[in-house]
């Protein structure tokens, strides 16, 4: 069978247009935006840092005082890898509790108003995104001072 | 069970890369927030050629550059390859895909390995 033959396959647009527009849908969506990001910058990166293989004439081309790398362009694009790899791991550690089973709360009777995991992860939702902004703010303050 | 186990290590790899990365980034972008004494010796930037080289020095900065390597690319193009996954593209596209992605996988793996083997080198000598 081939996925073609899925009707309600949204594909791509599911990331914006799939509906359940909760908190979590939205760190979803953020969560492949942001691995996508840093994958395009990682994989640049393997082949940047290989210059250091060559000795720090070819190193301080690129990134010494001066170098290609420094360009105030490039700069403010690391500090948005940094804020991509805080949002994205501290979603990371909160997908793989509710993975594991932790912080989704204990199977309850579907009473009426309706309570889910999500609901009972939220708390920790909030804890892990605090932690995750404040690792942000912290590097971005250091990029300020550069 | 394939996936099954291929989510496992997906999973194992983004804790590596969890401690690995966070280490990475605290090493180069948070060293006056939270300076780890011996791992900027020169002064200055993190960058700079000096520092570089000082870490390059130390054998486990090569071993966790290494394992940090394998770790991402593996947690990052499976995760690429998933998103592929996702798409309405045709099913033999999808497999051109994933071996695209293997291959590519492989060969920066080989690329990156030698820059953290040659830098220790070259670091060792000078």
């Amino acid at each position: 069978m081939s996925s073609k033959s899925y009707d309600n396959h949204l594909g791509i647009k599911g990331w914006a247009l799939g509906g359940a527009w909760s908190p979590e849908r939205y760190l979803y969506t953020l969560h492949r935006v942001t691995g996508l990001g840093i994958l395009s910058y990682f994989l640049l990166h393997i082949l940047v840092t290989t210059s250091r293989a060559f000795g720090p004439a070819q190193w301080n081309a690129l990134l010494g005082d001066g170098g290609f790398l420094r360009h105030p362009v490039f700069v403010v694009g690391e500090f948005l890898v940094l804020a991509a790899f805080g949002f994205h791991a501290a979603n990371g550690v909160r997908l793989i509790l509710i993975e594991l089973g932790f912080a989704v709360g204990r199977p309850i009777e579907p009473v009426y108003p309706y309570k889910t995991s999500l609901h009972a992860s939220r708390f920790v939702t909030v804890v892990l995104m605090l932690a995750g902004a404040a690792f942000i703010v912290l590097g971005g303050l250091e990029f300020l001072r550069h | 069970m394939r996936h099954s186990r291929l989510w496992t290590w997906h999973i194992l790899a983004g804790l590596v890369i969890l401690v690995l990365l966070g280490l990475h980034m605290v090493i180069m972008h948070l060293d006056e927030v939270l300076p780890l004494a011996g791992l900027n010796p020169a002064g200055g930037e993190a960058i700079d050629w000096a520092n570089v080289a000082a870490r390059a020095k130390l054998g486990f900065f090569m071993a966790s550059y290494i394992v940090l390597l394998g770790a991402a690319l593996f947690h990052g193009l499976y995760g690429l390859n998933t998103i592929i996954g996702e798409t309405n593209v045709g099913a033999g596209l999808k497999r051109f895909a994933t071996a695209c992605l293997m291959v590519m996988g492989v060969a920066l793996f080989v690329v990156g390995t030698y820059a953290a083997i040659a830098a220790r080198g070259l670091a060792m000598k000078g």
